[in-house]
């Protein structure tokens, strides 16, 4: 390698083929418009949990989910607040040609309310699961448990 | 009624919009909905507020979404995660 080539920045990579070009306001853009859909369809509340802590809390008959954006879904014990389980579970959508691109984080968050609300039994059982504490720290869990409590 | 579909990097897109009522419409958004559940979608129907909870109601047959739904939502189909790293 010559002494020029070793001190410049190695040549960028070009985008494949196909691939729209990166555009950084393109995903500010995309949330913002998740974040309308999901409030229209989630609720005031339940937006404003997501607003204001990142997650949203739906709560069944003695438990309940906490929904992030692109984190898996937790299960706890509404009573105790036990956490239960984590489920690992993803929205791939086959027809993008990027294979990395991903929704919204909104949209993330609102597929999977929707999948919950429509096909709890089913969402679980395409998900992987796992206890507790494999992806999400225990201790941030029980944290935004308790941040949920105080907002409500 | 309203289809929208969730889109990698774009949030919802607008995929048709018409009168179910009106036999046109209901030709072009029944041709939509078939070919996004061919794409693999899901679609579903955001319910109004029920017991101080909303629902939304899955569908697999355009006869099954109500004729007064305002929109129906497709989105990819769930799979289970790929799973980082488990945290340390």
């Amino acid at each position: 390698m010559s002494r020029l080539a070793a001190i410049l920045p190695a040549r960028r990579r070009p985008e494949p083929r196909g691939l729209p070009v990166y555009d950084p306001g393109r995903e500010l853009r995309a949330e913002r418009r998740a974040r309308e859909l999901l409030r229209s369809v989630v609720g005031p509340d339940a937006f404003e949990a997501y607003d204001r802590l990142g997650f949203i809390a739906v709560e069944r008959g003695g438990y309940g989910y906490l929904l992030y954006p692109h984190r898996p879904i937790v299960s706890y014990d509404l009573e105790s607040g036990e956490l239960l389980s984590e489920y690992c579970v993803r929205f791939p959508d086959g027809a993008d040609r990027d294979p990395d691109a991903r929704l919204p984080d909104a949209d993330d968050v609102l597929a999977k309310w929707i999948a919950l609300a429509g096909d709890e039994r089913g969402l679980i059982a395409d998900s992987n699961m796992h206890l507790p504490g494999r992806q999400h720290d225990p201790k941030h869990l029980r944290r935004d448990l308790d941040r949920l409590a105080q907002l409500r | 009624m309203k289809l929208l579909r969730l889109k990698s990097g774009h949030g919802d897109v607008l995929l048709a919009e018409g009168d179910p009522e009106v036999a046109e419409d209901e030709e072009r958004l029944v041709e939509e909905f078939r070919r996004q559940l061919d794409q693999g979608m899901w679609a579903a129907v955001p319910g109004a507020e029920r017991d101080g909870r909303r629902e939304a109601t899955m569908v697999r047959e355009f006869s099954e979404i109500p004729r007064d739904a305002e929109r129906v939502i497709f989105f990819p189909r769930a799979a289970g995660g790929r799973g980082r790293a488990p945290i340390r």
